[in-house]
């Protein structure tokens, strides 16, 4: 699949009377991991949101700008707000399963968006499953709730309900920060060995998270843009003095 | 030295034993009361046998009337209840939000719990009059089905505030709609508590006697359609009770314990129910 990039343009965000966002532009390229980057609250999540709606939810939220998924402005008229969360996908910070089986909450994507054949629904949670590596884990308890899963295994969970609607890109937030070092190893290699198929935009704040999985970074800072770049010249060479402090370790 | 961080402890823990005391105690000598009073008067007719010729002067038959006629009123109304209570709640928690609208509701609601039942069975009964209509089962389940709506919708409404909005988000991240999440994720996550609030009100519509005085009416017969008058458990209670016959108040007694085992089933039923729906429920 060789996708259209992600475009974000003049990009404004407001929550109440304050700008968390100010001016971003940028195109994300497809089938790459891209990683947004930069201190706590400087608007990552904000930004994240910002390609899947999810920032509908936030209460006295005000947007400007465009962003063109598919070629297709997502703040346009006529955008079934459904159809645009399953083309892009979601990971919690947390893990968030649902309460149901763990058969159910792989199902549960597929199910709303009209897929009702159990066969069908059987091959899918199957799929999924075996893509995150948890299928040779649970197999045997599919039915049992999802929340006998360790942490681990349900952020892991959280990323195949993300892939059983086949989605075009995967916003991740800061997944890994809730796990234990050998779960959060796990979700980095899955998410290395998928961006061959999906365009992956995560959040970091651990740097050397960014260096081994991004092929791109954003660096924000206090809402703004700061620098945009493949890894190894935002990393290395970084034009911005901001980048440079933050990447020394500046402003931790 | 007094130390007064010990004292405290121990006043606090003696506070509290003794008030768990008053209240355990005080259902004990109910229970206590009952049974000794009315467990000689409990035969297989009582249950199982509507009332015969003199059975109000001590001769024959049961109260199987009032039985089966609690038992019709409190399913009629509970079911009215559910299906008003179950929207409203709903459009509290996933629409309204914090909005001055939803704080309205729930200060309305939280004052119509608080009116005592018999008010509401007279604003029934005046109705009825205007309706030219009798005492029937119909009037009985609308009186009881207003009485616990407001209970059962704030019930509904407390319970499914305790639902995350993290596991809200989880299913409109997935594209749900709003009726979607609603549906098959917050119901499911306070199905334990629903169950809990759905048999609190129902034991509360099953053991009122003032909201169905003018409404149900009381009749010997079982009731055959939503038109007829209908007894129930705690008008025959009420009716047995100032009889001047020895036997027929010891049947009074008899037919509180009947009352107290319907509703202690009722809550059995619903801590088994509750257990099992808990299963799938994130903490
Ligand atoms: N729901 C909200 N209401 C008010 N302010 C918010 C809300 N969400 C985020 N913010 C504010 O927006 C800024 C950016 O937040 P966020 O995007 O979560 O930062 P990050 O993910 O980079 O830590 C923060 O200052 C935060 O306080
Ligand atoms: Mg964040």
């Amino acid at each position: 699949m060789a996708g259209k990039p992600i475009t974000i343009s003049h990009l404004n965000v407001r929550i109440g009377d304050r700008n968390i966002l100010k001016d971003i532009s940028v195109s994300i390229p497809p089938n790459k991991i891209t990683a947004i980057i930069g201190p706590s609250g400087c608007g990552k999540s904000t930004m994240l949101k910002c390609m899947n709606r999810m920032i509908d939810l936030v209460e006295e939220i005000d947007i400007e700008g465009d962003v063109h998924i598919d070629g297709e402005n997502i703040y346009g008229s006529g955008i079934d707000v459904s159809l645009l969360r399953k083309k892009v996908g979601m990971i919690a910070q947390t893990p968030n399963p649902l309460p149901m089986s763990i058969y159910d909450n792989i199902a549960y994507g597929p199910r709303i968006h009209g897929q009702r054949k159990r066969t069908d629904l059987d091959e899918i949670v199957e799929r999924c499953l075996n893509t995150v590596g948890l299928w040779s884990e649970v197999k045997e308890r599919l039915e049992d709730p999802a929340a006998k899963l360790s942490i681990g295994q349900q952020q892991r969970l959280c990323l195949a309900r993300a892939l059983a609607v086949q989605p075009e890109v995967l916003l991740c937030d800061e997944v890994t920060s809730s796990l234990d070092p050998v779960s959060a190893k796990h979700i980095e290699t899955e998410l290395s060995s998928l961006k061959n198929d999906y365009t992956i935009v995560f959040v970091t704040h651990i740097l050397r998270q960014a260096k081994r999985l991004a092929d791109y970074v954003i660096f924000l800072y206090l809402g703004e843009l700061v620098e945009y770049g493949p890894a190894n010249e935002v990393f290395f060479h970084p034009k911005d003095p901001r980048t440079a402090a933050y990447i020394e370790g500046v402003f931790g | 030295m007094v130390d007064w961080r010990k004292t405290e402890e121990q006043l606090f823990k003696g506070l509290m034993i003794a008030s768990l005391l008053i209240v355990l105690g005080s259902l004990a000598a109910v229970f206590i009361v009952v049974v000794i009073r009315g467990a000689p008067a409990l035969s297989l007719a009582m249950i199982t046998q509507t009332p015969q010729g003199g059975y109000y002067l001590g001769k024959g038959g049961g109260i199987l009337n009032a039985i089966a006629g609690s038992l019709y009123l409190a399913a009629g109304a509970i079911a009215l209840a559910f299906l008003i209570s179950l929207p409203i709640a709903w459009y509290l928690n996933q629409y309204a939000g914090r909005s001055k609208i939803a704080a309205f509701v729930r200060i309305s609601l939280d004052v119509a719990s608080g009116i005592p039942s018999l008010i509401y069975g007279a604003f029934v009964f005046i109705i009825m009059i205007g309706l030219h209509e009798r005492v029937s089962l119909f009037w009985g389940i609308i009186t009881v089905a207003l009485f616990i709506t407001p209970l059962l919708t704030r019930g509904l409404d407390e319970v499914m505030q305790t639902v995350s909005p993290k596991l809200k988000e989880a299913s409109f991240m997935m594209g749900a709609t709003r009726f979607e999440t609603l549906w098959h994720v917050v119901l499911r996550q306070s199905l334990p508590g629903i169950v809990t609030a759905f048999l609190l009100a129902l034991g509360r519509g099953i053991g009122d006697a003032a909201s169905v005085l003018f409404t149900a009416g009381y009749t010997d017969q079982i009731p055959t359609s939503l038109g007829d008058a209908v007894a129930t458990l705690p008008l025959a209670i009420f009716f047995q009770l100032g009889s001047p016959v020895p036997e027929v108040q010891a049947r009074a007694y008899a037919s509180g314990i009947i009352l107290l085992a319907i509703v202690l089933a009722l809550s059995l039923c619903s801590r088994i129910l509750s257990q099992r729906f808990k299963k799938y429920v994130i903490k």
